[in-house]
């Protein structure tokens, strides 16, 4: 490999040479002769290059770039070992394999934690090189030449092997390669690889007051606490965790404390540097970086040359993360200073080039050099980076001091930027709304379950509150706090549409919270705000120092993080965990897949070339946003697809290997994919929708497990996503190819991918540059999805928040240099999401929908948009409107004739269900109208909604066609339900109403027929019901008794109480039924006690009882009251129920002619019939009386009916006779 | 009215072991002058309540059911007019309505072949002239008119000041153009939980600490005094069941509430103690 690097260096063969050479085997032909002659040879070795430079660079630069996050390259294999140099650099065979994923931000959760663990299995055992690059020295062993003792799989043991390795037996008796879990493989020093673990933002709680301005410098080696990467190494899981422990709940715990242990030894800031001995800095920022002059730069022929073709190698795709790699050139353009090479100070010479003998980096100086003609390759890329980072950029001084001519296209470029990335809102949570359409009882199959699904939906969002209540406590555990409660849930969901009731839930409310940017909180661990990038630099020491009142380390999740669930996204996923229910992860994954097929197929825009006026870039701004709703839908949707998916796959056990694999890789390749992914990215390839489809299958396929790259069915997927990926050339641009936002989108998230640990490192460099096929084989469509500006920066942040670590180096860089100006404060923009309008479907069929195909193929999308909303609402509402007048007059017919039925069969009528049957054999044939009415409603209403949402100058034959096409979608639409739907849709009103009808027919008649309202003129100032009442009830009590001597009531009190009774009951705004039934009660109560005179009253003194005179006026009153104005049934017959009647027993001496004058005017006033009166005089014979009493009560009995039937009322006569024989009978 | 809760706690502190007796209503008010009448009411009912549900199982047991009705029988053959079964209640500190149909379930044992069904022990509460015996008729019909808290009659005012309230809410809805659905027609429609009104097109209520202001979905009254209670109860079988459903709404107390309760507004709980005058519709404000 080296050979190669050498050749080059020596300028043997030109950079073109190589790049064509590592990037296109099959073309070395066309190359000079001579240059191809001497690549042939070193053609087995082709495929080993990149990672060899990779590696190369990584290694070389270890000296200026012991602090501060270094950049992981998972470039397997190849070390850098120089071949003839036996004391060269040697890391073994997984050199400079690095880890990928620290624990740090891998142990949030114990889901994740596996495969972040999982990222350091495979690495080399040994520990990990002190911090701060002893690099070069280390290494000893000279026969640990690349792949001469090196895992076969990636070392160059096969280099021509035709296809992925992947079968290639693992050696399990390799101690080395695959060392016993938790032990300490006695790595030789040689053995030993660096470990460039991204580390967290430097921030520690051991920095005191005093020294805050330390954090960002490089501390010397010596004073690193070698404890921190040595007790994260030796366990080959990169966590110290001790074996057996594999409870969830262990584990969370052991991650927790692991978590925080990691941040206290946070090494890098803690240590001021001896080296710079005393003056401790101040906060002004002591530390002195290391200037950078380009004159000092010491070979810069050679550093131009290895930049041409690092860069070449990224340009082309060669590199498996372009981001990476930029996070890498950064870091070069911003290190401190060079850490001083202790043991071989090399004699710098300048003339040096013509071999890797000497390092590569000697200086500052080189590294920024080297940075900056990297950077000048990729202006391009750097160009399209977010406003922040390209000022960051265009405002660095060691840039504008290499390339003044770079630092210029970046200002202008910054200038010319409308990137600005906005941190979102964080979101509140708003509930799924209840919908009647599938939310209601006829949704569920029995009452049981509906009312079990509203208690379920109620506990969701209890448990959501408590967890948005307390999930940032420290602490609170969301097993222990909502577990159980969650899994009592879960069991009530017995039914199994239950189960797909309770999981629409949970997606909807998944895709509201968490869908928009904000939702994934809008940083990388979501828990805690990236300060880093919302502070200036300035802001700084101020942050530290609030950072240190707040002990919570700012951690950072590098440039590739693991995937992670930030903010709202945690809830669902321990949601998931703590549920653990086999039927509901089901019913959750056949959803979520559902919907992603749903979503990935909708009819997103087509970028329109012809449209290049200011409007459509009105229209562009909604489809972008449009596009940019349903991706990061899909993406949540996939995440936690794969999530939910390889769950049962993944545990804390390490990959399987050796028969053990095979036997399960047999297993596996049986089972079907949840959903089928290859079929989609084939067709989504095919269709020029990648820039849709990837992305989400990214998000998919980080939660796979070890075993998954392994299958057939998903290798070819890792095959194709690899061609895609080596084909996204950024600096190919032509019409009607990929955008260029786009395509590093898609890079962006396939680099990131490839650094998943349970991506096997060698599937990228072993797999063949892109076949020719890929590109000859899309039969696209003139203009995909690919080809439209659909992604802008705010989009390409939010999928890849990781590319914002390049913005955090050069903010850090601005913040440890004193008198740097900088400091900016990012505005916070909300952002307004917008749901997912319903896209309708193509229904139509044969020649006319073929037409109208053809006619959208001319016209604006929006105008096929417009068309199919209206067809799709006007037939939904078609549906309604059918159901409002034709239904609801069936319906009405349905009670009619109920109400007949009732009155011949008398009170019961009748079984319900024979009923039901007879209604329904009657009024279902009128079903047949509904698909005339609704044919008629579609042409009556769509062409009015089309002309409305068309614009004005739409022509003519247009708008027609339009119109004519959205009626007849509206008309299939509607017509298509109606057909299907109709009868069982009258069956079920009717029901409805039948069992209406009964139950009002039931034990209440007075809810039955017609009540009157209140007059016109009512304005409702009459005392409310529940006044007189209350207060009808307090006369009753004073009446019963017990009572103060000092209580009573007034005359006129009494009569106020009835006039206001009156008005109450003729304004009948605020009177419910029972309020009046209650009311005539009290009112029949009132009256007896008047009758028996029991009513206290109170007056001038003496005056102890109601005169006969004004209990008679307030008994007409009440009569009156009877017979006018209640409108209820009156219960008369109380005033001679036994207990009623026995009121005048207690009265001495007895009076008779009050009860006497009431019965004959209530037969006066109709109110009750002369039989009926009879029959309860006789009842009230029946009863057990004092003797007397019972006398009494018969002649008043005698003395009624003896009475003839007064034909007409003689109010006056009873007048005048009655006293006379009230007293006789008193006296008798 | 909206209380403090150390006003109500001091409110509350007057109401123990007060038996629920106008005269006891009386002497409250006396105390409490500046209080609405109605508030007060609403306190002392649900402290009595309270109260009663803390001490309704002594009551129930089968020794003390025996011995209420062993006195209750004593004391009406003495003197059967005497308010026996009320003063029996107002000794043992419990609900007169509740004593009554204890005594009256525990007669009808006697009495009956079978056990009462609770639809006729209800019916014969209503209407005590089916109870079969004359005297407990009486002494029941005392018991129900002499409760303030308990009984079919404060049941049906209770119901009618809640109807009435909902009439009111109503009437100032349509007032202000604002178009809602009811709950008959959310129950029609087949809604699982219906709020008294769902508002068809929200608004937003302006408040002097909210710069947004609230939005408001849904509304529900409750005639009654909001405390900790009787809120944390609606709260969790109605507010946070609208809230899950329909999203933010506004609840008003017609009779005050704990001014502490209204913790929930960012969350989406708005508390008022009458109709909010300061909202904005989508187009107009109606200040």
């Amino acid at each position: 490999m080296a050979a190669v690097l050498e050749s080059l260096l020596r300028e043997e063969v030109s950079v073109a040479a190589v790049v064509r050479w590592i990037a296109h085997s099959t073309r070395g032909s066309e190359d000079n002769p001579g240059e191809a002659a001497a690549l042939s040879s070193l053609r087995p070795l082709r495929k080993e290059f990149v990672p060899f430079l990779l590696n190369f660079l990584r290694e070389q630069s270890s000296r200026v770039l012991p602090q501060g996050p270094p950049t992981p390259a998972k470039a397997p294999g190849a070390s850098a070992a120089l071949p003839g140099r036996p004391g060269g650099p040697s890391r073994g065979s997984r050199g400079a394999r690095s880890q990928l994923f620290p624990p740090t931000e891998a142990a949030s959760t114990a889901a994740e934690a596996p495969l972040a663990r999982r990222g350091g299995r495979r690495r080399g055992p040994g520990p990990a090189r002190e911090r701060g690059g002893r690099g070069l020295e280390e290494g000893v062993s000279g026969e640990n030449l690349p792949g001469a003792g090196g895992r076969r799989l990636r070392g160059s043991g096969s280099p021509s092997r035709p296809s992925l390795t992947l079968s290639d037996p693992p050696n399990l008796s390799n101690l080395e390669e695959f060392p016993p879990v938790g032990s300490v493989p006695p790595g030789p020093a040689g053995r030993t690889k660096p470990s460039r673990r991204i580390n967290p933002t430097p921030v520690s709680e051991e920095r005191s007051l005093s020294k805050p301005k330390t954090c960002f410098t490089s501390p010397p080696i010596s004073c690193v606490p070698s404890s921190q990467p040595s007790a994260l190494d030796t366990s080959p899981w990169g966590l110290g965790l001790p074996p057996g422990c594999r409870s969830l709940q262990e584990e969370r715990e052991m991650l927790r404390k692991e978590r925080s242990k990691q941040l206290q030894q946070s090494p890098t800031p803690t240590c001021p540097t001896p080296e710079l001995g005393s003056p401790l800095p101040s906060r002004a920022g002591s530390l002195t970086d290391e200037p950078a002059d380009p004159a000092r730069v010491s070979s810069r022929q050679r550093l131009e040359l290895v930049a041409l073709v690092y860069s070449s190698c990224i340009a082309e795709n060669l590199v498996p993360n372009l981001f990476l790699e930029l996070f890498f050139v950064f870091q070069l353009l911003t290190a401190r200073r060079m850490v001083t090479a202790k043991d071989s100070d090399p004699e710098l010479s300048p003339g040096v080039l013509d071999s890797l003998e000497s390092p590569l980096f000697q200086s500052i100086h080189d590294c920024v050099f080297f940075a900056v003609q990297v950077l000048e390759c990729h202006f391009q890329v750097l160009s399209n980076l977010d406003k922040g980072t390209l000022k960051l950029l265009a405002e660095n001084e060691r840039l504008l001091c290499f390339s003044p001519a770079l630092q210029g296209r970046l200002r202008a470029a910054y200038e010319g930027s409308v990137a600005k990335v906005s941190l979102a809102m964080p979101p509140s949570a708003q509930a799924v709304s209840f919908q009647p359409e599938t939310d209601n009882r006829a949704n569920f199959s029995s009452d049981r379950a509906f009312h079990t699904f509203k208690k379920q939906r109620d506990v969701f969002y209890e448990v959501l509150r408590e967890w948005e209540d307390h999930h940032e406590e420290p602490g609170w555990d969301f097993e222990k706090g909502l577990g159980s409660r969650i899994r009592a849930m879960m069991g009530q969901l017995s039914a199994a549409c239950s189960h797909s009731h309770f999981v629409r839930l949970f997606q909807k409310q998944l895709l509201q919270m968490c869908q928009s940017p904000g939702g994934a909180g809008g940083t990388v661990l979501g828990e805690a705000p990236d300060v880093l990038s919302m502070l200036g630099a300035d802001k700084l020491g101020r942050l530290w120092r609030l950072q240190e009142r707040l002990m919570a380390p700012q951690s950072s999740g590098g440039p590739c993080p693991p995937p992670t669930f930030p903010g709202c996204q945690g809830f669902f996923r321990d949601f998931i965990l703590s549920a653990s229910s086999f039927q509901f992860n089901q019913h959750l994954m056949d959803s979520l897949s559902l919907k992603i097929r749903e979503l990935n197929g909708l009819a997103l825009p087509q970028h329109e070339p012809s449209d290049e006026d200011g409007e459509s870039d009105v229209d562009w701004q909604g489809e972008r946003r449009q596009f940019a709703v349903v991706l990061l839908s899909l993406r949540l949707l996939a995440k936690f697809l794969g999530f939910v998916a390889f769950l049962p796959y993944r545990g804390p056990e390490p990959p399987p290997t050796g028969e053990l694999q095979d036997s399960i890789l047999a297993l596996r390749s049986q089972v079907p994919p949840v959903l089928d992914v290859r079929t989609l990215l084939q067709r989504g390839l095919q269709a020029r929708r990648a820039v849709l489809t990837v992305p989400w299958l990214v998000e998919f396929l980080s939660f796979a497990d070890h075993v998954v790259p392994l299958l057939d069915y998903y290798r070819d997927i890792f095959i194709l996503l690899l061609r895609l990926h080596r084909s996204l050339v950024l600096s190919q641009e032509s019409e009607g190819k990929m955008c260029f936002l786009n395509k590093l989108l898609l890079l962006a998230v396939l680099g990131w991918l490839f650094q998943i640990p349970t991506v096997p490192e060698d599937l990228f460099f072993l797999e063949e540059g892109p076949s020719d096929a890929f590109e000859v084989d899309t039969v696209a469509p003139e203009h995909g999805l690919d080809a439209a500006p659909v992604v802008d920066q705010q989009l390409l942040y939010t999928c890849c928040p990781y590319i914002g670590e390049l913005r955090k180096l050069l903010a850090l860089w601005v913040s440890g240099s004193s008198g740097r100006s900088g400091g900016f404060m990012r505005k916070i923009t909300p952002t307004t999401t917008t749901g997912l309008g319903a896209q309708p479907s193509q229904t139509s069929q044969g020649l006319q929908a073929r037409l109208a195909q053809a006619f959208f193929h001319n016209q604006p999308p929006s105008l096929r948009r417009t068309v199919e909303f209206v067809a799709e609402r006007i037939g939904s509402n078609c549906v309604k409107h059918i159901k409002a007048t034709l239904v609801a007059d069936l319906v009405r017919q349905a009670e009619s004739l109920l109400q007949e039925q009732l009155v011949t069969q008398g009170e019961e009528g009748g079984d319900p269900a024979q009923l039901l049957e007879i209604l329904c054999s009657q009024l279902c044939p009128h079903g047949a109208q509904a698909l005339a009415l609704g044919r008629e409603f579609c042409q009556r209403k769509s062409p009015g909604a089309v002309q409305a949402l068309l614009p004005e100058e739409t022509p003519a034959a247009v708008l027609s066609s339009a119109e004519n096409i959205a009626v007849g979608l509206a008309t299939e639409k509607a017509c298509a339900w109606l057909s299907a739907n109709i009868t069982a849709l009258i069956r079920r009103e009717v029901k409805a109403a039948v069992s209406r009808t009964l139950r009002a027919q039931g034990p209440e008649p007075a809810a039955r027929g017609e009540r009157r309202g209140c007059s016109r003129a009512c304005e409702h100032h009459a005392p409310l019901p529940s006044h007189l009442i209350s207060e009808i009830k307090d006369v009753l009590s004073l009446a019963v008794g017990p009572r103060d001597p000092d209580e009573g009531v007034s005359p006129e009190h009494l009569e106020q109480l009835l006039g206001q009774l009156g008005q109450t009951l003729r304004c009948r705004q605020f009177l419910c039924p029972p309020a009046e039934q209650h009311l005539a009660k009290c009112s029949v109560e009132l009256a007896s006690l008047l009758v028996a005179d029991q009513i206290p009253i109170l007056g001038p003194p003496a005056q102890y009882r109601l005169e006969r005179g004004q209990a008679r006026r307030l008994l007409h009153m009440l009569l009156s009251l009877w017979k006018e104005d209640f409108q209820g049934p009156v219960p008369l017959q109380l005033l001679l129920s036994p207990r009623n009647v026995g009121l005048l027993a207690d009265t001495r001496p007895r009076e008779w002619d009050l009860l006497l004058f009431l019965l004959r005017e209530l037969v006066e006033k109709g109110l009750m019939g002369r039989m009926e009166i009879e029959a309860c005089l006789g009842s009230l014979h029946q009863a057990q009386w004092p003797g007397d009493f019972a006398e009494e009560l018969a002649t008043l009995s005698n003395l009624f009916l003896a009475e003839p039937p007064l034909p007409e009322p003689q109010l006056r006569a009873c007048e005048l006779v009655q006293p006379n024989r009230g007293t006789v009978l008193a006296q008798s | 009215m909206i209380l403090t809760k150390a006003q109500y706690e001091e409110i509350a502190q007057c109401l123990v072991s007060v038996p629920p007796t106008r005269q006891s209503l009386r002497k409250l008010k006396q105390r409490f002058p500046s209080q609405s009448q109605a508030t007060l009411l609403s306190i002392f009912s649900q402290e009595y309540q309270k109260h009663i549900k803390r001490t309704h199982a002594k009551h129930h047991t089968s020794e003390a059911i025996e011995s209420y009705y062993q006195r209750y029988l004593n004391g009406v053959v003495k003197n059967g007019a005497a308010p026996v079964l009320l003063d029996l209640a107002n000794e043992v500190d419990y609900a007169p309505s509740l004593m009554a149909r204890l005594i009256l379930e525990r007669f009808l044992q006697e009495h009956e072949e079978t056990a009462p069904s609770k639809s006729v022990i209800n019916s014969m509460l209503r209407d005590p002239s089916q109870i079969p015996d004359g005297v407990l008729a009486n002494q029941v019909y005392q018991c129900i008119v002499n409760d303030c808290c308990y009984g079919p009659l404060v049941d049906c005012i209770k119901h009618a000041i809640g109807h009435e309230h909902e009439v009111l809410l109503r009437d100032l809805l349509l007032e202000k153009n604002l178009s809602f659905l009811d709950e008959d027609q959310l129950r029609a429609k087949g809604y699982d939980k219906t709020p008294d009104f769902i508002l068809q097109v929200p608004v937003v209520m302006l408040c002097p600490l909210a710069v947004e202001g609230h939005i408001i979905h849904w509304i529900e009254s409750k005639a009654s005094f909001g405390d900790e209670c009787s809120h944390h109860a609606y709260l969790h079988d109605q507010f946070w069941s609208y809230w899950n459903r329909f999203g933010p709404g506004l609840v008003i107390y017609w009779y005050g509430f704990i001014q502490e309760l209204d913790c929930n507004r960012e969350r989406g709980i708005l508390l008022k103690a009458c109709f909010p005058t300061n909202i904005v519709t989508l187009c107009h404000s109606l200040a």
